[in-house]
C-alpha cells in the first residue's frame, strides 16, 4: 500500500536514485530482510528508521555490497542504481561501491597521514600526478570544513585528531571519489553535539549535489534534516514517505506507536 | 610470593653474571674485540676465534627468515581474509600442530629430506659439489620450524583489526588486495615486526635441529650452500670434550655468555622500534 | 582496471600457494618420520630398557628413554607451575597488572622467554658445578624448570589477565583475603592453567639443549633423582648417529614414539584453548 502512496504522491517531484525490487537477505539461518522493495529519491535525504536489530544497517550495505564480505550472506532481489542492478554478476564490484560514499558509525580513519586519507580513494582509480591530488584534497577538506583545522597538520596521522574531526575526514574521503550517493550508518551516534551539528548540516549542504541514505534511531535527528523517511520493522518496511507525514501523521499503527514513542 | 618473583626474576641477572664469570678466564687471555672477530679456532694451542660461529648463526637465521616471513606473512593473510569459513577453522589449528613438534624431529626429517634435496636436486644447478649439509639446510629446517610461530602471532593481529577498517577501504572501491595491502597489512605492521622479533629471537637460539643438518664446519660460510657451525650448535658438540682440554670449558660459557647478549640485546633494541612504531601508527 | 584485477589474482594465487607449503610441511613431516620409522616400531621398543650392545643392534628398546623423558617434563612442569603460579597472582593481584612495575616483570619473563634453552643448558650445568651434582636427573629438572618458568609465567599471566578485575573486586569486597581471591580467580580460569601446563610440558620432553648436560644419560631408568636420566630426543639422535642401519632404523621410531606423544599433548591443549574461551564467551 505504501508503495502506491509513495508513487503517486512523488511521482511527478522526484527521480528515484536507487531502487530496491523484492531484496531478501538472509544472515546465516536468520531471515534479515523480507521482500524489501523501495525507492530512494535522488538529491533528498532519506532516513531509515527502526528499533535495534531491525535490519536497517544491513539494508544500508546492501546498497553498496557491503554484505558480499560477510560470510554466510544470501542475497536476492535486484537493487537498481541508475537503473543497473547492482547483483548483476558481471558488475564490477568496485565501481559500483566508487558511486557510494560510506560513513560508519565511529569513524575509521586509515592508518596514514590526514593527506593521505583523503587521497586514498583517488589514488586507487588512477589520479598519481600530485598537483591534482594535492588540489583534490584542499576541495574535499573545504567541502566539510575541515581545511581550516588541519591544513597546518596534513602529514599527521589521521588518528591524532578529534573523533568530530575524524568522522568529517572520513566524510571528505569518501567525497574524493566522486560518489553520487552518500549512506550514513548512525554517522553522528559517537559525536558529541556540535560535531553533530556540523555534521547534519553538511548533509543538508551536501543534498544539493548528492542523495543521501542515513540509518538513525534518533529520530530528531531524522526530523532535523530529513525530506524522506523509511521505516523498518523486524525486516520489513511497514511504511515510507515524506519526512513530515511519517512523524505528524503515519498511517501505520506500527509506525505511529515507534514515533510517538519518541516525541511528544 | 614476593620472594618467588624475585628469585625469577632475577635469574635474568644470574644467567648473565654466571656465564661471565666462566667466560673470565679466556677473556684474560684474548680480548674481547680478539675473540668476536678472529677466525682462527684452535682449542688446542687455546686459540679462539669466534667470528665464523657467529657468522654461522646470522646466516642460518638470515636464511630462514628471509623464507619464513613472506611465506607466513601470506598464509596468515589468507587464513584471516579470504579462506572460507570451514577452511579457516581447520588451518588454524592446524598450522599450530607442527608448533608442538619438538626440534629433534625437525632435524630428522633435516637429514632425511632437505638434505639429500639440497646434495642431489637444489646445489648441482649453482655449485660444483655439496653434500648437502650447509647452511641452507639449516636455514630451511629452521624456517619450517618458526612457520607455526609467526603465522600464528600475524593471525591473532590481523583478527584484532575491526572490519570497519576494512569495510571503510571496499567502500572506497578498493579491491580486497588493495584494502589489505594498504589497509590491513599497514595497521597490523607492529604486530608483524613483534612476529618477527620473536621469530629471530627463536631463531638464534635454536640448537638441535640446526645441528643435525648444517655441518658443523668452523668456516665462515660464502654461500648458502656452505656448511656452517652456529653458536649453538659449538656449545652442544664439544660439551663432551670441555673438561679436558683447558680454556675449552670457559670459551664454551663465553659462547654462550654471546648468545645471551644476542638475544638481550636484539630484545631490547625490538621493543624501542616496536614502541615507535606504534606511536607513529596509532593516535 | 585490469591491472588491478590482475595484481589481486596474483596475490590470491600467491597466498594460497604459500598456504599449501606450511600445511604441506607438517603432513611432510610426520609423513616422513611415520614412514620411516614404522616399519622399526614394535612392543619392544616401548616396553624394554636397552639391552648391552642396543646401539650397535641388538635387542632392547627405548623404555629409559620414555620414563626419562617424562620424569623430566613431568618434574620440571610441576616444580615450574610451583613457581609461576604465584608470581602470575603476584604480577597480577598484588601489584595491580597494569602498573610500571608489573610491566617491567613482565618485560622480563618476556626476555626470559627468547632465551635459548641451551643458555639454560649452560646455566643448569653451572648451578649443578656450584652445588656439587652430577648429571643426574635432578640436574636435568632443574635446567628444564628454569626453561619452562617463562612459558608457565607468560601463559598464566595472559589467562588471568582475561579475569575481568570486578570478580577480584567483589571477593575482596567480601572480606577474603588476597590469597583466597587469588584461589577464586584460579578456578576461574582452570582450562587456561591446564592449557599452559601441557604447553609447557610438550616443550619439556621435545628439548634436547637443556638436558644436553644436565641430565646425562642412562640405560637405566633413574631410580633417584641422583641417577642420570635418559630423555627421548637424546636417545633419539644418539641412535641416528649410529652407523648401523638398524640403530638408525630405530632411532626413527623413537622420533616417531616422541612424535606421538607431542602430537596428542597439543591436540589436547588445543581442545583446552577451545574450552576456555568457550566457556568465556
Amino acid at each position: 500500500m505504501y508503495q502506491e502512496v509513495l508513487q503517486t504522491e512523488s511521482v511527478v517531484a522526484k527521480k528515484t536514485h536507487i531502487s530496491v525490487k523484492g531484496l531478501n537477505v538472509h544472515i546465516g539461518s536468520q531471515h534479515i530482510l523480507k521482500d524489501i522493495s523501495i525507492d530512494i529519491p535522488d538529491k533528498k535525504v532519506t532516513s531509515i528508521i527502526g528499533p535495534s536489530g531491525c535490519g536497517k544497517t544491513t539494508l544500508l550495505k546492501t546498497f553498496n555490497r557491503l554484505l558480499d564480505n560477510s560470510s554466510d550472506v544470501k542475497i536476492t532481489g535486484k537493487v537498481l542504481v541508475d537503473g543497473e542492478n547492482i547483483y548483476d554478476p558481471n558488475i564490477e564490484v568496485t565501481r559500483i561501491r566508487k558511486k557510494m560514499g560510506l560513513l560508519s558509525q565511529r569513524p575509521y580513519p586509515l592508518p596514514m597521514s590526514v593527506y593521505e586519507n583523503v587521497a586514498y580513494g583517488p589514488r586507487i582509480h588512477g589520479t598519481r600526478k600530485k598537483a591534482l591530488l594535492d588540489a583534490l584534497v584542499e576541495r574535499q577538506l573545504r567541502a566539510t570544513g575541515l581545511w581550516e583545522e588541519v591544513k597546518d597538520r596534513l602529514n599527521a596521522p589521521a588518528t591524532r585528531l578529534s573523533i568530530g574531526q575524524q568522522q568529517r575526514l572520513c566524510l571528505a574521503r569518501g567525497l574524493a571519489v566522486n560518489p553520487e550517493i552518500i549512506l550514513g550508518d548512525e554517522s553522528t551516534s559517537a559525536l558529541d553535539p556540535v560535531s553533530t551539528r556540523i555534521i547534519e548540516d553538511l548533509f543538508m549542504k551536501l543534498k544539493e549535489k548528492y542523495s543521501i541514505v542515513l540509518v538513525t534511531h534518533i529520530l530528531r535527528q531524522a526530523a532535523r534534516i530529513s525530506d524522506y523517511i523509511i521505516f523498518v520493522y523486524m525486516g520489513k518496511i511497514i511504511e515510507a514517505g515524506p519526512a513530515e507525514q511519517i512523524l505528524q501523521d503515519p498511517k501505520e499503527e506500527l509506525t505511529r506507536q515507534y514515533v510517538k514513542g519518541y516525541i511528544t | 610470593m614476593l620472594i618467588f618473583t624475585i628469585l625469577s626474576v632475577s635469574i635474568l641477572l644470574f644467567i648473565g653474571v654466571e656465564l661471565y664469570l666462566h667466560s673470565l678466564p679466556v677473556l684474560h687471555k684474548l680480548s674481547w674485540g680478539q675473540l668476536i672477530t678472529s677466525s682462527v679456532w684452535k682449542p688446542m694451542k687455546g686459540l679462539f676465534g669466534f667470528f665464523p660461529f657467529i657468522m654461522g648463526t646470522l646466516w642460518v637465521t638470515g636464511i630462514a627468515i628471509v623464507i619464513a616471513l613472506p611465506l607466513c606473512i601470506l598464509t596468515a593473510v589468507y587464513i584471516t581474509e579470504y579462506a572460507p569459513s570451514r577452511i579457516k577453522k581447520i588451518l588454524s589449528p592446524f598450522v599450530n600442530l607442527l608448533s608442538g613438534i619438538p626440534p629433534v624431529i625437525f632435524g630428522v626429517w633435516g637429514v632425511l629430506f632437505i638434505i639429500p634435496l639440497i646434495q642431489n636436486h637444489i646445489a648441482s644447478h649453482f655449485v660444483d659439489f655439496s653434500t648437502g649439509y650447509s647452511v641452507l639446510a639449516g636455514g630451511i629446517v629452521l624456517a619450517v620450524m618458526i612457520f607455526p610461530l609467526i603465522v600464528s602471532i600475524i593471525t591473532e593481529v590481523l583478527r584484532t583489526i575491526p572490519q570497519d577498517l576494512r569495510d571503510a577501504s571496499s567502500s572506497l572501491g578498493a579491491t580486497k588486495w588493495e584494502t589489505t595491502k594498504k589497509v590491513v597489512l599497514r595497521k597490523a605492521l607492529p604486530g608483524i615486526v613483534a612476529a618477527l622479533v620473536l621469530a629471530i629471537s627463536r631463531a638464534f637460539g635454536e640448537t638441535i635441529a640446526v645441528l643435525m643438518v648444517c655441518g658443523n664446519n668452523a668456516v665462515v660460510p660464502h654461500s648458502v650452500f656452505d656448511p656452517g657451525y652456529p653458536l649453538p650448535a659449538l656449545i652442544a658438540n664439544n660439551y663432551g670434550d670441555m673438561m679436558s682440554i683447558p680454556l675449552y670449558d670457559s670459551a664454551l660459557m663465553f659462547a654462550a655468555l654471546l648468545l645471551f647478549i644476542i638475544i638481550l640485546l636484539f630484545n631490547i633494541i625490538s621493543r624501542v622500534i616496536l614502541s615507535r612504531l606504534e606511536r607513529r601508527l596509532a593516535a | 582496471m585490469r591491472r588491478r584485477k590482475f595484481e589481486e589474482l596474483f596475490f590470491r594465487g600467491l597466498m594460497l600457494l604459500a598456504t599449501v607449503i606450511i600445511s604441506g610441511s607438517l603432513f611432510l613431516i610426520v609423513g616422513t618420520i611415520f614412514y620411516k620409522g614404522a616399519p622399526y616400531m614394535n612392543l619392544d621398543m616401548i616396553t624394554k630398557t636397552p639391552g648391552g650392545g642396543f646401539y650397535i643392534g641388538k635387542a632392547g628398546g627405548i623404555l629409559n628413554a620414555i620414563i626419562g623423558s617424562l620424569y623430566i617434563a613431568g618434574g620440571a612442569t610441576v616444580s615450574g607451575l610451583l613457581i609461576s603460579v604465584p608470581v602470575a597472582i603476584f604480577i597480577n593481584m598484588y601489584i595491580n597488572g597494569k602498573t610500571f612495575l608489573a610491566n617491567t616483570l613482565r618485560m622480563a619473563y618476556d626476555v626470559l622467554f627468547g632465551i635459548p634453552s641451551i643458555v639454560y643448558g649452560a646455566f643448569g650445568f653451572l648451578i649443578m658445578v656450584y652445588f656439587g651434582l652430577r648429571a643426574s636427573l635432578l640436574g636435568g629438572i632443574i635446567a628444564v624448570t628454569l626453561l619452562v618458568i617463562p612459558i608457565l609465567v607468560r601463559t598464566l599471566d595472559e589467562v588471568i589477565r582475561t579475569v575481568p578485575s570486578e570478580l577480584g573486586d567483589a571477593t575482596l569486597s567480601l572480606g577474603a583475603t588476597r590469597w583466597e581471591t587469588a584461589k577464586v580467580i584460579l578456578r576461574q580460569v582452570r582450562p587456561g592453567i591446564f592449557t599452559a601446563l601441557l604447553l609447557s610440558f610438550g616443550r619439556a620432553i621435545g628439548d634436547v639443549a637443556s638436558v644436553l648436560f644436565t641430565a646425562g644419560f642412562s640405560d637405566n631408568i633413574p631410580a633417584s633423582l641422583h641417577e642420570p636420566a635418559a630423555s627421548l630426543p637424546l636417545a633419539i639422535f644418539f641412535q641416528l648417529s649410529s652407523p648401523v642401519a638398524e640403530v638408525q632404523g630405530r632411532g626413527y621410531a623413537s622420533a616417531l614414539v616422541l612424535t606421538i606423544i607431542v602430537l596428542f599433548i597439543t591436540i589436547l591443549s588445543e581442545i583446552c584453548i577451545r574450552k576456555f574461551y568457550k566457556q568465556k564467551a
